[in-house]
């Protein structure tokens, strides 16, 4: 689960991570509020789950409250396009108003998982205010790395080579093994499977502080960090996505034609593979999971169909435990009952496969079946090159 | 021959009593694998459906002499099943849970230190040595005995794989799912030699996935080391570009993760690399020379 900068400072302070003094504001007047009582200059900056927000005109060093004020007024309940968002870019619900303050230096900070050792590694790099991946493609000898051991948990000699290697004068190294032994406890006390300090920088006046800040929960942890669940903003989410989470349906949104229904996240890779080597483009991913019913079915259907470039769809399952007799029984009702207005093709395969195929052809809806998978790919891109040709 | 399993493996189920546990502990059972028992702490004493349960796997191993544990325990409490596992020395165990919190997987690894047992999983479909054993819960009847090793990261992919086999006519020594999570017990180089090593297998399917390093690494053990045909496809050459936390993790490892990547280092290492994955059969019959 990604999280905003401002709650991802929150967590930060808890752990004694320094940071600017602000404040977020979801109005004009609020923003102004934050600042005057800041007082001086400020920072404004839209929060939304994306970076590149700087670059995309969403953060501001302005010099009254006013001012604040008045950019947030730009900023607030409109999209926000960066390159990480897409072409609609977010809308943006609340700003951070923070004090500003003297940069001499910008340091990069990042704490992941790293699955080649599995454990939780540092990366540090003298080179802050970049993406990291510019870096490490450009000059990857300006990345320092350290591996967390499980049983002791970072050790304050890593946080000194990290700083000597990071250039920081003698005076600062204390400081800055405090820093990363805090963002790292943060880290493991949450749950966490990212943090990301970009910049962080070195005050003129020698002060290390967490200019910018992103947090990614681990969402497997979320059922023991009842309040870290409350930083959850369904306003960041696809609102299909997070419809889909209720059925415990697992779905992404692309931009293709051909709806695409499978069981299992590998075998819904593969079909979403399979459909562009037909020379289709795949409207999503969705992976229906082991005990795909009627119900479960029908609702796959309806959020498929809620997305108007759907021209086709795909049914791809190889069934396991999920027997295609009791899969083909839901498909059929679930056709009926949602009123299907596409093409369907389904491949099935698997236990009572035969017994499957004998409901869906009996069942009177124009299914086609397949009889793998590249015939179902086939099949389903010449069905939506038709659908396109129709309106629905 | 066989990798892991055979008919001689002898399983206790952790989680037996609970609904996914107690379906495929009778799933496995019937297809001829010697389930011996299961493990739900504060039943021991009892019998669930034919099995002994015992309260803990220490006690199980003692009365029953099991080898290997499968593994259905809800994912707060997985990762401490795992280690009550190894602690009581058991060759194998198996964790089908899915959804283990990553920090957990973490601790658990570092407790297998040291010790003998080697972890499948977690968040895999298991192990199956076809005609001998089944410990997982993938459906047995599309596997048939052979001489293709067949490993993955994904489930339902893999039967599709081995389902295309067996219409071939070609069977499977073992096949071994090893699980989607960040971090999990076996990997593909683990595999990829125990597969090097059993004379009863001839040849290789790999199925890997986008994310992390561990396909380019398993390529370089091939070119290195395995001398059988291995055939090869990644799942999700047209996924859209993964979260940005996924590349800051690749970059420790110095890779992007992409489909396109992987699928070249398999190229160079000599692997045969299909791109659609209805291809997996009958390339690795062609190797074979069938």
């Amino acid at each position: 689960m990604n999280i905003h900068e401002f709650q991802a400072k929150e967590i930060l302070r808890k752990y004694g991570v320094p940071l600017l003094q602000g404040g977020v504001a979801r109005s004009p007047e609020e923003a102004a509020a934050v600042a005057a009582r800041l007082g001086g200059t400020v920072v404004v900056k839209a929060q939304i789950h994306a970076g590149g927000r700087g670059k995309a005109g969403g953060v501001k060093v302005v010099a009254s409250p006013e001012k604040a004020a008045e950019f947030a007024r730009g900023l607030l309940g409109k999209p926000l396009v960066t390159h990480q968002t897409g072409p609609d870019g977010r809308v943006v619900r609340q700003v951070l108003v923070e004090s500003g303050c003297d940069i001499a230096r910008e340091l990069y900070l990042g704490v992941v998982v790293d699955r080649a050792t599995g454990k939780v590694g540092i990366i540090a790099s003298p080179d802050g205010g970049v993406e990291i991946e510019e870096v490490a493609a450009k000059t990857p000898e300006r990345i320092f790395h350290e591996t967390i051991d499980p049983t002791v948990g970072f050790a304050a000699y890593q946080g000194r080579r990290l700083a000597f290697r990071l250039g920081l004068p003698k005076e600062l190294v204390n400081k800055a093994v405090g820093f990363f032994a805090a963002v790292t406890r943060a880290f493991h006390e949450c749950d966490a499977s990212m943090v990301e300090i970009n910049p962080l920088v070195v005050t003129k006046g020698g002060e290390l502080i967490a200019l910018d800040a992103k947090v990614s929960l681990d969402d497997n942890a979320l059922f023991r960090h009842a309040d870290l669940r409350e930083y959850r903003d369904v306003h960041e989410e696809d609102p299909r996505e997070t419809e889909a989470a209720k059925y415990d349906l697992s779905y992404i949104a692309l931009s293709g034609n051909i709806g695409c229904m499978v069981n299992g996240a590998g075998l819904a890779m593969a079909t979403m593979d399979i459909v562009k080597h037909a020379g289709g483009e795949p409207a999503n991913f969705l992976d229906v999971g082991g005990g795909a019913d009627q119900k479960k079915v029908a609702e796959a259907f309806r959020i498929l169909l809620s997305d108007a470039s759907v021209r086709a769809i795909f049914i791809n399952v190889f069934g396991g435990i999920l027997r295609c007799d009791v899969f083909a029984e839901g498909v059929v009702a679930a056709a009926k009952e949602v009123g299907l207005s596409v093409p369907l093709v389904v491949r099935m395969e698997g236990t009572n496969v035969e017994r499957g195929k004998e409901i869906l052809k009996s069942s009177g809806l124009a299914i086609e079946a397949a009889g793998d998978m590249a015939e179902g790919a086939r099949l389903a891109v010449a069905a939506a090159a038709r659908g396109a040709g129709a309106s629905r | 021959m066989s990798i892991l399993v055979d008919k001689s493996t002898r399983v206790i189920v952790q989680g037996l009593t609970g609904a996914t546990g107690h379906f495929h502990a009778k799933a496995c059972r019937e297809y001829g694998t010697q389930v011996v028992g299961g493990v739900t702490p504060g039943k021991g004493g009892t019998v669930f459906e034919g099995f002994p349960i015992f309260d803990t796997v220490e006690q199980a191993v003692a009365e029953t002499g099991a080898d290997c544990s499968l593994i259905f325990v809800p994912p707060p409490f997985a990762a401490d099943a795992i280690m009550e596992a190894a602690d009581a020395g058991l060759a194998l165990a198996i964790c089908i849970t899915e959804g283990v919190p990553t920090l957990d997987m973490v601790r658990c690894m570092q407790f297998l230190k040291g010790r003998s047992t080697r972890l499948v999983g977690p968040n895999c479909p298991g192990v199956i040595t076809p005609g001998q054993a089944k410990i997982g819960i993938m459906p047995g009847y599309i596997h048939r005995p052979g001489s293709v090793g067949v490993v993955s990261r994904s489930g339902t992919l893999t039967y599709e794989a081995v389902h295309q086999l067996t219409q071939l006519g070609i069977g499977q020594s073992t096949c071994v799912g090893i699980g989607g999570d960040p971090i999990i017990g076996t990997g593909f180089i683990d595999v990829l030699r125990l597969f090097q090593d059993d004379p009863g297998t001839d040849g290789i399917i790999l199925i890997g996935e986008i994310g992390g390093s561990a396909e380019e690494e398993a390529a370089k053990f091939i070119e290195q080391h395995v001398t059988k045909p291995v055939t090869v496809f990644i799942a999700g050459q047209t996924a859209p570009k993964g979260k940005r936390m996924g590349h800051a993790g690749a970059i420790i490892a110095g890779g992007a993760g992409t489909a396109a990547d992987k699928m070249k280092a398999f190229a160079a290492a000599g692997a045969r690399v299909v791109k659609s994955a209805a291809e997996l059969g009958r390339t690795m019959a062609a190797a074979l020379g069938r």
